[in-house]
Order: structure tokens, then C-alpha cells, then sequence
């Protein structure tokens, strides 16, 4: 997999089938509703438990609001993603576009996703920072890899906006 | 010399009616902070704090390094509305973050 940026977008070129996959499951991963742990990292308390009132107010007007926004910045990145179908060979590596106005979005969800799967997954500061990990031998293994994988995008996506995409186009790194 | 003694036998107090001050006044300021969080990337958490609050990045990365190492970060302290604001905005930047009341 080859990451650069190319007139104005971050372009992920070479991904294999693999990786492709776990792309096309980032808006499956910010889904919180089936986990409570989850739910509860996504929409956390704005306050400490003496504040009942502002936090049941907070559950009632702020909450509603940020599932949308949540919401829409996770259609744009769905958006982003039919790319990734429109592949004739299903075996072949794909490319993914990412315009840089839809960096903000991307990073949102990327973020929701890595928050939700690692409070489903219960991982601990050790799990997480143990990057050399290997190899993937079960569902909570690649479910480490995915955070990681989401992690490895999202900072591509912040030296992106750090730039402005005024960085020379032919700047590329491969993972 | 002069003397009023018949103004102050005139001016009577003002019945309060109803007493109105404003819930800032009355209000101890209210502290914006952030709490660690594993998974938050430090380069995303800088870049929130530069967007939310305007802060340089140097200070972005101070605070950002507090919370790291010692866990919590007071980003910002003022009147109750504006601190609710700055948590709703950080919410919807998925970090952790609570409003506190200075005691």
C-alpha cells in the first residue's frame, strides 16, 4: 500500500484485498448501538455524576446532535469508499481517493471507529501501544490491527491537513 | 454649615419587589477539562485543541502532553454556557471531556 498526495486529495494507491476489506468495514465499525461500552466512550458524560441535571439535559439536546454529526461525517467517508467496489477483478489492488475537504469527515470516523472497537474489544494502553504484534490468530488480534490500520490512516490524513497539500504531489510513503 | 436633616427623613427604601442577578455573577468560574484516553492519536488531540480553542500549537502540544502524562488538562476556564459549549465541541471530536465547577 502506497500513500501520497496527488492534486489537492490523499491518495491510497496498491491496497490489497486485505486491507480493502478492512476500509470497507470503517462505517461498520463506528456502529455503537449493540455494546454499551462502546455507546458510553462515544457519547460520554459531560460531567461528573453530581451534575444530574446537566447530564440528563445533555442526553436530551447535545446527544440527538452529535450522533448526527457522527452520522453525516460516516456517509461522506461511505461515500469515499464505493471506490473501492467499483473494482472489475476482485482480487486486484484498489485505489482510494480522498479529497482533502473530506479529511475532517474521514477523521471523525476513523476516531469513531477506533473508539468503538476498542471499547467493545476492552484493549488495554499496553495492547494498544504494542504495535509489533503479529500474528493476527484471532478476532481480538485483528480487531488490534484494525485500531492500529485506522490509527496508520489517520495520521496520513493530519500531515495532509498540516500541509494544506502544498507539500510537493510526488511525496509518497508505502506501508 | 449646612445640614439636610429633612432629606433624610423624606427618602424612604425602595421596595424590592423582585430581586434579578445575573447566574454569572453568582457562579464560581467553570473549568473545560480534557481527560486521557489511550486511543486518541496525540497528533489528533493537538490538532482539536488548536481548532477549539485557537491555541498556538505549542500550547496545543503542552496541554495535550499534560493530559498524557498526567492525565487531565484544564484547557480553559470561564462562564458556565461558554465552558458547556467548549465540551460539546470537543464531544463532537470524540475526546473526553467534562465541564468542572472551581470550588
Amino acid at each position: 500500500m502506497e500513500v501520497s498526495r496527488n492534486n489537492g486529495a490523499l491518495e491510497i494507491t496498491e491496497i490489497d484485498p486485505f486491507l480493502a476489506e478492512l476500509l470497507r468495514q470503517i462505517p461498520a465499525s463506528t456502529k455503537s448501538e449493540s455494546s454499551p461500552a462502546a455507546e458510553a466512550r462515544l457519547f460520554s458524560s459531560p460531567a461528573g455524576p453530581n451534575e444530574k441535571e446537566l447530564c440528563a439535559e445533555w442526553k436530551v439536546y447535545v446527544e440527538p446532535e452529535l450522533r448526527r454529526h457522527f452520522q453525516s461525517a460516516t456517509e461522506v467517508v461511505e461515500a469515499d469508499l464505493g471506490q473501492l467496489r467499483q473494482n472489475d477483478k476482485p482480487f486486484a489492488n484498489g485505489t482510494l481517493r480522498i479529497p482533502h475537504e473530506h479529511s475532517e469527515a474521514w477523521l471523525n470516523t476513523l476516531n469513531q471507529a477506533r473508539l468503538a472497537i476498542a471499547a467493545k474489544y476492552d484493549f488495554t494502553e499496553a495492547e494498544l501501544c504494542d504495535h509489533y504484534r503479529s500474528p493476527i490468530g484471532s478476532r481480538r488480534d485483528l480487531s488490534l490491527f484494525q485500531v492500529n490500520f485506522y490509527g496508520f490512516l489517520q495520521e496520513f490524513i493530519l500531515r495532509e491537513m498540516d500541509c494544506g497539500g502544498t507539500l510537493p504531489p510526488n511525496e509518497s510513503t508505502a506501508a | 454649615m449646612q445640614a439636610f436633616p429633612e432629606i433624610f427623613s423624606v427618602v424612604e427604601s425602595p421596595a424590592v419587589t423582585q430581586e434579578t442577578k445575573s447566574k454569572e455573577a453568582l457562579d464560581f468560574p467553570w473549568n473545560v477539562v480534557v481527560h486521557n484516553d489511550p486511543v486518541n492519536l496525540m497528533s489528533y488531540v493537538t490538532m482539536v485543541f488548536q481548532k477549539v480553542f485557537g491555541y498556538p500549537r505549542e500550547k496545543a502540544e503542552m496541554h495535550m502532553l499534560e493530559v498524557h502524562r498526567k492525565g487531565r488538562s484544564i484547557l480553559w476556564s470561564g462562564v458556565r454556557e461558554r465552558a458547556e459549549l467548549f465540551v460539546q465541541q470537543l464531544h463532537g471530536y470524540l475526546l473526553l471531556a467534562t465541564i468542572e465547577q472551581i470550588q
